[in-house]
């Protein structure tokens, strides 16, 4: 076993500069940090931390438009400045890199065996052939099924997950010191994250690796690191053993990290509520493939026999994992997708609406996406934006009195109503989905779908949305159907909660009772793979 | 495979039927005729050319006797060069346009490529600029002009190579032509490769071979310039049929016996023949070569597979 106390990569004074149009903008800030041998260290921080650029300074990964300066020895050879041809020899090799995007991560053009073996090839010279045998032993290693078929597979033909535990193969291959992780887990469902993150602590606690986990998710922190350092703007705050960091932080911003956990639970509206919003058997399917000379398509049932009944006042929160059919099945509910069943909104049958009869409704139905970069228009000012719903569902109004209600709108979701008059890629992730928000609220709808509004924001971010999204629920008695894959806030939101999985409900329920006591294996297995990984 | 192969060619079937009786109908539907000539001609001499070639018949009869002759390979004969038929004038010329046209298409992706490529590895240098500029003077200055201008420095003023014509046939006559063929090409090419080179080399995928400590070529070469071909090799197809199949102004101005000119003096004197010939020639080009693009690409990207 690696002695503990050994430093293997020391950072010392370690700065990340990206010149850009706007000036020198400093990435990292000075930074210094030891990795020993065999641990794991935690490099916490939210989205502009500088916690990815540290390591990717490190590695020579930087873009064109980046310089790093300061020193970062392994095993007492200066990285920083290191010749390509030079670095070449450590990266890969002794220090490794997985990343957060398995899907793009992989070169589509070629089969996963031999990326695994490429690196083998150029480290340790040898034919592709002579690798195979190692691939193959890799593959098995990090638990691929059928390892011998899926090394000719091409990425494309392999799950999210799988394609993590190629990346990982790959990053072992040359049995290294240091592995540098990259938000390993963050774009994969939350039972998949579960079982990569034992993969990799079983493989550590094989082959003795240090493992340097570059993350904004302080659960997996908690669970997975010995020691963390909490970094924000370009420098550690804090640094220290995991307890020290989760019990007694030192650093206001660690507290605030740790405190911005989503919190506070939701009632449920009285029985007597009128329901606002009913789906009855709702079944979406889609076609794959098909065309004029290819023959027929296949379908996919997306959403197979779905009833929601949501109340007016409650919360509905939807959860499942990616291909659950929870988005679809939002979509459905507001006549967006058009699936079969019946529907009802307050006490209109709308099941036979098409396009043109559901758009004097559609003001009184609004939905919020979960990417608050695509889903607003960079060419419109956020005055645009908001008011754009008006024009058509309040053809009459004046433009002084759309621009009182600009106003008003951007008050009511906590932004300056200055704002209106500039771009939206003025504005960070939280301040655009205020935006999103208030394009829906400046309609006074009855009905929010709410698709993953937070799931692109930082912990912090996400509590404030939280917060907002509560307050107006209550001041408008609004009915929420919130679809997440991120059980926390899921929690902290709704009253009623239905589990989603391969387009049917397994399990729906209030949500204490869905939380506490689930009686569906699978709400079982999502619940301990998100809240005790 | 082998079926998306025949699957193909089946529906180029309809495809070609579809090319042909469009160009039929608006060919005789523009003014004029193949004998309306400057002077015009006696009214017995017309009427008997009329009657010759059957263009007294209603239109739907011409176009159902058209196609039955072409279905058997007859294309009938030319209106212009009346002592040819459209498939001798075509099997004459062909040849020569293909000979040409095929080093010029290997001159525009070869030079187009490596151009793209080394403007992308060096972006926003001096190096990228001047070949970008390069690839503007390609596509803007039309290729009656870099024809004469060619002549003129390498035939007349250096007398370095043949001013035009074919010759025996070597290389000499053709490098002079060829250029001014795949000039607008390998522009084209250029900047095709430059853009997709550029989007290739920030993939993730490429921050993982670099992350795995491969060297520098094995990167651009193996990774990103696969990858970046791609949207190339869809443009072969088109410019590939356009090469191949002649073009009027080079063959003109290097008197190349080639099939380009047939089409535009084919359209200008209404040889109606003459036209559908060559229609047929560049419809059957772009079909064939579509299906090749296809299949390449199939064997490039896994993704695409053809079964």
């Amino acid at each position: 076993m690696a002695d503990k106390n050994e430093t293997i990569l020391a950072i010392r004074d370690l700065k990340v500069d990206f010149t850009t149009p706007d000036g020198t903008v400093n990435a990292v800030k000075g930074i210094s940090l030891d990795v020993r041998a065999g641990e794991t260290i935690a490099v916490v921080g939210e989205s502009g931390s500088g916690k990815s650029q540290t390591m990717m300074g490190i590695m020579g990964l930087l873009a064109s438009n980046g310089t790093v300066t300061g020193s970062a020895a392994y095993r007492g050879r200066e990285l920083i400045g290191l010749r390509p041809s030079e670095l070449n020899k450590v990266r890969g090799a002794k220090v490794t890199m997985i990343f957060q995007e398995p899907m793009t991560s992989l070169d589509p053009l070629y089969p996963v065996g031999r990326q695994i073996a490429e690196p083998i090839v150029h480290h340790r010279g040898g034919s592709y052939k002579e690798a195979r045998k190692r691939v193959l032993e890799l593959l098995e290693l990090v638990g691929i099924p059928e390892p011998a078929r899926r090394m000719d597979s091409y990425p494309h033909e392999l799950s999210g997950g799988q394609r993590q535990r190629v990346m990982i193969a790959m990053a072992l291959a040359n049995d290294p010191d240091i592995l540098i992780a990259d938000e390993p887990t963050t774009a994969l469902d939350v039972t998949i994250q579960a079982q990569i993150l034992k993969l990799l602590r079983s493989l550590q606690e094989r082959f003795g690796m240090a493992i340097v986990l570059i993350t904004h998710d302080l659960g997996i922190v908690r669970h997975f690191a010995e020691r963390v350092a909490v970094m924000r703007r370009g420098e550690v705050v804090e640094q220290g053993t995991t307890a020290d960091i989760f019990e007694r932080p030192t650093s206001d911003y660690t507290r605030m990290l740790l405190a911005a956990e989503p919190h506070g639970r939701k009632a449920s509206p009285p029985d007597t509520a009128p329901i606002i919003l009913e789906g009855r058997d709702v079944v979406v399917d889609y076609r794959i493939g098909g065309g004029l000379f290819s023959g027929g398509a296949a379908l996919f049932r997306a959403v197979d026999r779905v009833t929601v009944r949501l109340r007016e006042g409650q919360t509905i929160g939807i959860v499942g994992e990616s291909g659950s059919g929870k988005s679809t099945l939002g979509r459905a509910l507001l006549r967006l997708i058009l699936g079969s069943g019946h529907y009802r909104f307050g006490s209109t049958d709308i099941s036979g609406y098409d396009r043109s009869r559901m758009r004097p409704l559609r003001k009184a139905m609004q939905l919020v996406f979960q990417d608050p970069y695509g889903s607003l228009s960079p060419r419109q000012t956020v005055g645009e934006v908001i008011t754009e719903g008006l024009l058509v569902h309040e053809p009459d109004l004046g433009k002084a009195e759309r621009d009182r209600r600009a106003v008003a709108a951007l008050k009511e979701v906590g932004l300056d109503p200055d704002a209106r008059n500039r771009y939206p890629h003025e504005f960070s992730g939280g301040q655009r989905q205020r935006i999103a928000i208030a394009r829906a609220m400046i309609l006074k709808p009855k009905v929010v779908i709410l698709d993953e509004p937070t799931s692109a924001l930082d912990r912090s971010v996400q509590g404030q949305v939280i917060d907002l999204l509560r307050t107006l629920q209550d001041s408008h008695r609004l009915s929420y159907i919130f679809i997440s894959h991120d059980l926390s806030v899921v929690r902290a939101m709704s009253d009623y909660v239905v589990v989603m999985k391969d387009g049917r409900i397994v399990e729906e329920g209030e949500t204490d009772r869905i939380f506490e006591a689930p009686a569906n294996a699978y709400t079982k297995a999502l619940i301990g793979a998100a809240f005790h990984i | 495979m082998i079926a998306f192969v025949l699957r193909r060619l089946a529906s180029a079937v309809p495809t070609l039927f579809i090319v042909v009786t469009i160009s039929f109908f608006l060919m005789r539907f523009a003014p004029g005729g193949p004998f309306n000539l400057e002077r015009p001609l006696p009214p017995a001499t017309m009427e008997n050319l009329v009657r010759t070639y059957q263009l007294d018949q209603p239109l739907w009869r011409q176009y159902v006797t058209y196609i039955t002759n072409a279905v058997t390979g007859d294309f009938g004969p030319s209106y212009i060069y009346k002592d040819n038929s459209v498939a001798e004038l075509i099997g004459k010329g062909l040849p020569y346009s293909i000979e040409l046209g095929f080093y010029a298409l290997l001159l525009a992706l070869i030079g187009g490529v490596t151009m793209g490529t080394v403007a992308a590895l060096r972006q926003n240098s001096a190096l990228d600029f001047s070949i970008m500029s390069l690839a503007t003077v390609g596509t803007t200055v039309p290729n009656f002009v870099v024809g004469p201008v060619l002549t003129l420095v390498f035939a007349i003023a250096l007398s370095w190579l043949p001013a035009g014509g074919w010759g025996d046939g070597s290389l000499r006559f053709l490098i002079l032509p060829m250029i001014a063929l795949a000039l607008p090409q390998l522009a084209v090419f250029a900047r095709l490769t430059r853009g997709s080179m550029i989007e290739a080399l920030h993939a993730d995928h490429i921050r993982t071979a670099r992350a795995y400590g491969l060297p520098a070529r094995v990167v651009v070469v193996t990774h990103a310039m696969r990858g970046a071909m791609l949207p190339v090799v869809s443009y072969l197809a088109p410019c590939a049929a356009a090469l191949l199949t002649g073009s009027a102004v080079v063959e003109t101005i290097f008197t190349i016996p080639g099939v380009g000119r047939y089409f535009v003096l084919g359209a200008i004197n209404r040889d109606y023949t003459l036209v559908m010939g060559t229609v047929i020639l560049i419809a059957i080009f772009v079909i064939v070569f579509n299906l090749l693009v296809d299949i390449l690409y199939g064997l490039l990207d896994p993704r695409v597979r053809h079964d």
